[in-house]
C-alpha cells in the first residue's frame, strides 16, 4: 500500500489547522454561512437531514487495519456508532457535530487520511478494482496509476474549480468490476506489444443524464497518461458549461459537441501539453508502483477447503473469489444483511474487520463501488476460522451479485437532495426474496436503487433499476431494466408508470417470474431481458 | 400553518422555532405566520441556527405535522433507525412519516 511521505503528510496536516481555523471563525460569526459552505465541502462536510455529514476519501478503496481501526474509532467517538460506505467506495458519517469536525480530520491526518476533495467540482476520489493486484487476469495493478492520479488531482491548481465534479476511475481487467465506462473519464489499462497504456474513455455518467462514455483514445503509453488528462481536462473546463448546473458534466459536452470533435481538441491539446514535458518523472511512478509490489506470499500453501460445513461452503461458494497466487483466495464481506442498511457497519464491525485484515489479509482491505468490503489476500486454510468470526458478526451473508446485494444510497432516511426513501425498500425487497434457494434460482441479478435523479444508487447501471421520485409529496418508484455497470455497460429503460413502494416489490417479483419462466440454459437475468426485450416484461408487470 | 426551521449551527441537530427559542420537538413548533424568512435572518445572524426556513404544517390530534414527508422524515429521524428517533422506544414511529 501506498504510504505518505513528508510532503504527503505535511500538506494533509496544513489542511487540517487551516479547516479548524475556519471552523472557528464560522462559529464565532466571522464567517457567515454563505461563506463557510464552500470551505466546509472542500473538506467533505455537508448538512444533511439530521445534521452535519462527513465524507471522508478512501483512495481507490484501500484501506490497511490501521486506517479502517480509525474509522470505526471516530464512528464510535464522534458520530453514533456507525458509519455508511458509499458507492464511491467512500465512507460517510452521518451525525457529526460542526465543533468536532477538525478533531476528526486531525484523527483522519495520523492515520494518513482525509476528506479533502470529496465534495465540489474538482476530481473526485479516484475509483479502481477491489481485486486491484489480486486477480489473475490484470494487466498490471491499477492502484499505482490511480496513486499517480490522486496526487496529481490533489490541489490541482487549474481544475480545483471546473464546472462540475468530475469522477475518474481505473481498471485493468476486462471484467469491469468498477463501473469504469460511467465516469467522466474511465481508464483502462492495457498491453500492447509488453508496453502498459491505457484506453480513455470520456464523458460517461448517471445522473439525471446517464451516458455510457466513448472510447477516444484506444492507447496511451503509461508515461502520457497524465498529459492526456491534463489535455482532457483543459477541453472540458474550457468548454464545458458554466451556466446550467444540470449540463455541466462532461459528458454533456462530449455528447453536444460530438466525440470526434472532443477527441479532435483533445488531441490538439495532447499535442501541445507534450511539448511542456509535464509527464511525471519515471522515477515517480516507479516510487509509487514499489508500495503496491506484490506482498510475500506463502509458498507451498494447500488448496484444499474443508466443506464439512454447509453454511460455511455456501458462504465460500457465493463469498469467495479466485486469487491469483497458490493456496490464497478473495474474500468478500458483504455488507447486505437482510434486515440491515445496505453499506453501514457499525464501529464494532468495522473494528473486527480490521483485525481481520490485520490478521489474515497482509493488513489490507478494500471497499467496493456496490458497498461490500474485501479481505483481499486470505489463505484458503484460514477461510473458515474468517467465517465464523464473520457470523459472529452479523457479516456472513452469501449474497453476493445476488438479488438481496442491494446497492442503495440512504435516500430520503438522510440525504437532503433525495425525494423518496430507497433503504426501507431495499429491506423490503431483501425480505421478499430472503430464501437463500430463491436468491440462488435467480442466480446474478444485480439491483440498484437511488432516492433521487442523482443516482448515487447507479440505478442505471442495475439489471433492475428503481428510482425514487416526488409525486405530490408522496414517494413514488419507477422501475427500469436491462442495465449494467459491468464490461457490458448499458442503461437501463424504464418500464412505464410508477409505482407505491409495495408495488413496486410485486413488480420485481412479476419479472422474476417471468425470468424464470423464460430463460435459456446459462442466462441470467441481464441476458434474457436482453434476447426477449421490453416487452414481455412491461406485459408481466402492467397486464 | 407555517413553522420554522433549520438546523443548530453547532450541533447540526434538527430544530424547529418555538417561538422564545428553538427546540428539538416539532410539536413545540408555533404559527410564525408572515414573520418566518425575518425570524430565520435574525437568528442565523445571531448564530443559533444554519439553513433556516419555512414550512408548511398542519395541527392534527398527533399535534404538528410537517405538510412535506423530507420534513416529518427531519422531524422523527431516520425510519430505518427508530433507535436513533426522536421515539426511540417506539419501533413503529416511522408510521408517523407516512
Amino acid at each position: 500500500m501506498y504510504r505518505y511521505d513528508s510532503y504527503d503528510q505535511s500538506i494533509v496536516d496544513a489542511r487540517v489547522e487551516e479547516f479548524r481555523d475556519q471552523v472557528q471563525r464560522r462559529l464565532t460569526g466571522a464567517l457567515t454561512e454563505d461563506q463557510f459552505k464552500p470551505l466546509r465541502l472542500m473538506n467533505g462536510l455537508y448538512l444533511q437531514l439530521h445534521a452535519y455529514m462527513l465524507r471522508v476519501a478512501i483512495p481507490y478503496g484501500t484501506l490497511s487495519g490501521r486506517q479502517m481501526r480509525k474509522l470505526g474509532e471516530i464512528a464510535a467517538k464522534y458520530d453514533r456508532g456507525y458509519g455508511h460506505f458509499t458507492t464511491r467506495q467512500n465512507l460517510q458519517y452521518n451525525w457529526i457535530k460542526l465543533a468536532d469536525a477538525p478533531d476528526i480530520l486531525a484523527e483522519l491526518a495520523t492515520v494518513e487520511m482525509h476528506a479533502i476533495q470529496t465534495s465540489g467540482n474538482c476530481i473526485r476520489n479516484i475509483s479502481s478494482d477491489q481485486y486491484a493486484g489480486v486477480s489473475a487476469d490484470e494487466v498490471a495493478d491499477p492502484r499505482p496509476w490511480a496513486e499517480l492520479l490522486r496526487q496529481w488531482s490533489s490541489f490541482h491548481p487549474e481544475f480545483t474549480y471546473l464546472p462540475r465534479k468530475f469522477k475518474i476511475c481505473v481498471i485493468a481487467s476486462d471484467d469491469d468490476r468498477a463501473a469504469m465506462k460511467l465516469h467522466d473519464i474511465g481508464l483502462k489499462l492495457v498491453s500492447r506489444d509488453g508496453v502498459i497504456g491505457a484506453e480513455v474513455y470520456a464523458g460517461g455518467g448517471m445522473g439525471r443524464t446517464p451516458m455510457v462514455a466513448p472510447l477516444i483514445r484506444d492507447f496511451v503509453p503509461e508515461e502520457e497518461i497524465i498529459s492526456y488528462l491534463e489535455a482532457c481536462l483543459r477541453v472540458y473546463n474550457r468548454y464545458g458549461r458554466r451556466d446550467n448546473k444540470y449540463k455541466a458534466r462532461i459528458k454533456i459536452l462530449v455528447h453536444e459537441i460530438g466525440v470526434e470533435a472532443y477527441k479532435r481538441q483533445v488531441e490538439e491539446e495532447f499535442a501541445h501539453m507534450r511539448t511542456l514535458g509535464l509527464n511525471p518523472p519515471t522515477e515517480e511512478l516507479d516510487r509509487i508502483r514499489a508500495f503496491f509490489a506484490p506482498p510475500a506470499y506463502e509458498t507451498g500453501l494447500s488448496e484444499e477447503i474443508d466443506r464439512a460445513d454447509p453454511a460455511f461452503a455456501l458462504w465460500v461458494d457465493r463469498q469467495v473469489a479466485a486469487h491469483k497466487a497458490p493456496g490464497y483466495a478473495i474474500v468478500n464481506i458483504s455488507l447486505k444483511p437482510l434486515t440491515g442498511i445496505p453499506g453501514d457497519a457499525s464501529a464494532e464491525q468495522i473494528e473486527l474487520v480490521a483485525g481481520l485484515a490485520e490478521q489474515y489479509s497482509l493488513d489490507e482491505l478494500r471497499v467496493t463501488h456496490a458497498q461490500n468490503l474485501v479481505l483481499p489476500h486470505v489463505k484458503k486454510a484460514d477461510l473458515h476460522a474468517i467465517w465464523q468470526k464473520l457470523e459472529a458478526a452479523g457479516l456472513a451473508e452469501a449474497n453476493l451479485d445476488l438479488i438481496t446485494d442491494i446497492i442503495a444510497c440512504p435516500g430520503l432516511d438522510y440525504c437532503a437532495l433525495a425525494n423518496a426513501r430507497s433503504i426501507p425498500l431495499a429491506q423490503k425487497i431483501a425480505q421478499r426474496f430472503a430464501a437463500a434457494e430463491r436468491q440462488a434460482e435467480l442466480g446474478e441479478l444485480k439491483l440498484k436503487i437511488s432516492g433521487c435523479i442523482n443516482a448515487c444508487g447507479h440505478h442505471h447501471a442495475g439489471h433492475i433499476g428503481i428510482l425514487g421520485v416526488d409525486r405530490k409529496g408522496v414517494e413514488n418508484f419507477q422501475l427500469s431494466l436491462g442495465g449494467s455497470g459491468a464490461e457490458d455497460t448499458s442503461l437501463g429503460q424504464i418500464t412505464g408508470p410508477g409505482f407505491s413502494e409495495d408495488g413496486v416489490v410485486d413488480a420485481i417479483e412479476k419479472v422474476t417470474d417471468l425470468y424464470l419462466a423464460q430463460r435459456e440454459s446459462g442466462e441470467r437475468f441481464l441476458d434474457t431481458y436482453r434476447r426477449l426485450g421490453m416487452k414481455p416484461f412491461k406485459e408481466a408487470i402492467y397486464g | 400553518m407555517k413553522i420554522l426551521t433549520g438546523n443548530d449551527l453547532v450541533s447540526g441537530d434538527v430544530i424547529w422555532w418555538a417561538g422564545d427559542g428553538w427546540s428539538r420537538q416539532v410539536g413545540d413548533s408555533v404559527d410564525v405566520g408572515t414573520h418566518g424568512d425575518d425570524l430565520a435572518r435574525t437568528e442565523e445572524a445571531a448564530l443559533r441556527v444554519v439553513g433556516a426556513y419555512v414550512i408548511d404544517a398542519t395541527i392534527t390530534d398527533d399535534g404538528v405535522r410537517p405538510a412535506h414527508i423530507k420534513d416529518r422524515i427531519r422531524a422523527l429521524g431516520p425510519t430505518v433507525r427508530p433507535d436513533l428517533t426522536l421515539k426511540p422506544n417506539d419501533a413503529d414511529a416511522g408510521n408517523w412519516v407516512i
